[in-house]
């Protein structure tokens, strides 16, 4: 071995120790937590909740099949997991897209407006993260519930005769979900047409385009990172809701979140409520290979 | 043929702005621009120029006036409904299209069949000589080349009229007069009407077939490039095209007679009035201090530019010109500062301003 070789292995042996903090602190939070949930989702649950330290695959079985109680050794498929399993997959898909319906839009006409008065527009759509997640929620519920705020007005204005039950639905879920998650679409879908060159736009339409065409060819391609990291950004969130089908979903209507919380807690099921966190972090890192396909491929193309 | 007009303003007037703070960018604009024609509208930024392209090409719509293309009232009509296409100054490529599909898109959005479009795509790559470029992106081009791409995007559709906004101020001056041979060589081989915005009168001198100057939302003047040159209209144009002296004299029999008292003939009958008399530098001979009948002047400086040499005089009433020489061969001889010269002008070459 040369001197200068040495001297570079000592470099990078510096370099190595400089990072320690940074990577003591990520595995600490990120690395270590992962893998006690790791773990103990393949333990035995113990009888007070926490664990008992015996392998087992009953927390992961337990995702989809429950046992019977009287017949041990005999499944059923968990229907009630698979109800919940789908319907925070369906919320949260129909909260990512009408935030982006809706969002789409209100970014451009920010987007749009002049430098000045664009500052004001982004200031009232933040305004919401200086509240309470918990406050917020409440709000909604003051809003939909039977003698709320939208119930009374439709019964002062005649449109109907009884109030609509909202809140407890799936329904109050998705507002309130869409209520909360909307700055994050309308951010990065912002940025993205920030960056968008308007003069692409009459390119458009003196190359033939019609205002449809111009939209659908021109401009939603050309923003799509954009829509795409905002969809991101709702998806992973409401997946994981617990506060809001909590307050807004009542008991009955769960979410995975609330059904992890419940193992934890009444439950007393640690394992289960571990593979089921697992679970709901392979659904998010699902989405996220799909997100960077997407982006690479308009990449590619772009 | 030759004669038939292509696009016509008539009376158009652009005011931008509301109540107070109006700006009129173009006043009572009439022209006829025949087909086949390579048209240029001339002037500093901010005359209008680009207001009048806009107004043809569909972006704006006139406070009042009409625009007529091929004799068909276009005036409400949207951008996508005119057979008019754009090279604008920016290119505006579409980033996330390839060179080839940038220039299928006007196709595209007419409806062409899909072996029509990869044709003419084909054809056009050919045109503009960037065949290896077809499935590169815009991005990876450089300015020529996404220049060249934005030529044959906006001509694939094949337009009556093509609208070019200042395209090659972007580019290196190499590169420019490149591109002003390749811009001509397109009008010529395509039969396509070009209607070109530009700042450089150079640029418009050497392409065009006619020019209009521009200047505070009005034409100036509009005639070929050398009538234009030669016989400027008024003092803006003689000014903004080219170099001229400027010399201030009075209309006598015969001619004018300028402040210094000499007697310049020229063509033409004015009234009695106090008028300009414009020359251009190239126009200007120095003479032998005694010559008869020519000017006496003082030669003030002189600044070499290699192929000529501008020599700086006063005349005896203190106005001052510049000559442009030759440069001769041995040294610069009698060019000394403070010597006694005298000057006259080539037949014909004197034009009088009466503004």
């Amino acid at each position: 071995m040369t001197q200068s070789t040495e001297q570079a292995g000592s470099i990078a042996r510096k370099n190595w120790l400089l990072s320690a903090p940074a990577l003591v602190v990520l595995t600490l939070a990120a690395a270590g937590p992962l893998m006690i949930m790791v773990v103990y989702s393949f333990l035995t649950p113990g009888e007070y909740g926490n664990v008992t330290w015996q392998f087992s695959l009953n927390g992961w079985r337990g995702i989809l099949l429950t046992e019977d109680i009287f017949e041990p050794g005999t499944y059923a498929l968990a229907d009630a997991h698979l109800t919940i399993l789908l319907r925070s997959l369906k919320l949260s898909l129909m909260t990512t897209l009408i935030t982006a319906l809706v969002g789409f839009p209100t970014a451009w006409f920010i987007a749009t407006k002049p430098v000045k008065t664009r500052i004001l527009w982004l200031f009232l759509i933040t305004i919401p993260f200086w509240t309470n997640l918990l406050i917020r929620t409440f709000a909604i519920n003051e809003v939909i519930r039977n003698d709320g705020i939208l119930n009374s007005l439709l019964i002062w204005a005649g449109a109907i005769s009884a109030p609509i039950q909202i809140l407890y639905t799936d329904t109050a879920v998705f507002i309130g979900m869409t209520y909360v998650y909307l700055p994050f679409m309308v951010l990065p879908i912002f940025a993205a047409i920030d960056r968008f060159d308007m003069r692409l736009l009459e390119a458009g339409y003196d190359l033939y385009a019609s205002r449809g065409q111009v939209l659908r060819r021109v401009i939603l391609p050309i923003v799509k990172p954009g829509i795409i990291a905002g969809s991101i950004l709702v998806f992973i969130p409401s997946i994981g809701a617990y506060v809001i089908p909590r307050i807004l979903g009542g008991g009955k209507n769960l979410m995975v979140g609330n059904l992890i919380d419940l193992q934890f807690g009444q439950g007393r099921n640690w394992p289960l409520g571990a593979a089921l966190g697992m679970t709901l972090l392979i659904i998010v890192m699902i989405a996220l290979v799909f997100y960077t396909r997407l982006t690479n491929r308009g990449a590619a193309r772009g | 043929m030759p004669n038939k007009i292509a696009v016509e303003a008539r009376n158009a007037v652009k005011v931008f702005g509301q109540g107070a703070s109006t700006h009129s960018a173009l006043s009572d604009v009439s022209v006829s621009i025949r087909q086949g024609e390579f048209f240029t509208l001339l002037g500093p930024s901010g005359c209008g120029k680009t207001t009048l392209l806009r107004l043809i090409a569909g972006f704006e719509t006139p406070t009042s006036g009409q625009i007529l293309l091929d004799g068909a009232d276009i005036t409400n009509l949207p951008p996508n409904k005119r057979a008019v296409n754009t090279v604008f100054q920016s290119y505006a490529l579409f980033p996330h299209l390839t060179v080839a599909q940038n220039i299928g898109f006007g196709l595209q959005m007419q409806g062409r069949p899909k072996a029509e479009v990869k044709a003419t795509v084909a054809e056009m790559l050919a045109l503009v000589k960037l065949q290896a470029m077809a499935d590169r992106k815009t991005s990876q081009l450089s300015g020529g080349q996404q220049q060249r791409v934005a030529l044959a995007r906006a001509l694939a559709p094949k337009p009556k009229v093509l609208l070019l906004d200042e395209p090659l101020s972007a580019l290196d001056a190499k590169l420019r007069k490149d591109m002003q041979i390749e811009l001509k060589r397109l009008q010529m081989e395509t039969g396509i009407t070009f209607i070109f915005v530009t700042h450089d009168q150079e640029e418009a001198l050497t392409m065009s077939d006619r020019i209009a100057v521009m200047s505070a939302g009005q034409i100036q003047q509009m005639g070929t490039p050398r009538d234009i040159y030669t016989r400027p209209a008024n003092r803006f144009v003689a000014s903004f095209i080219g170099e001229t002296n400027f010399l201030p004299g009075l209309t006598v029999p015969g001619g004018v007679q300028l402040d210094c008292g000499a007697t310049v003939a020229v063509d033409g009958q004015y009234g009695a009035a106090k008028v300009t008399l414009a020359i251009r530098p190239e126009q200007v001979r120095l003479q032998a201090a005694d010559s008869p009948g020519a000017i006496p002047a003082t030669i003030t400086n002189w600044v070499y530019f290699g192929t000529d040499t501008h020599c700086h005089l006063v005349l005896a009433d203190g106005s001052a010109l510049v000559a442009r020489l030759q440069s001769p061969a041995m040294g610069e001889a009698g060019l000394e500062i403070g010597a006694n010269v005298a000057i006259s002008f080539a037949p014909g070459a004197a034009q009088v301003l009466q503004d």
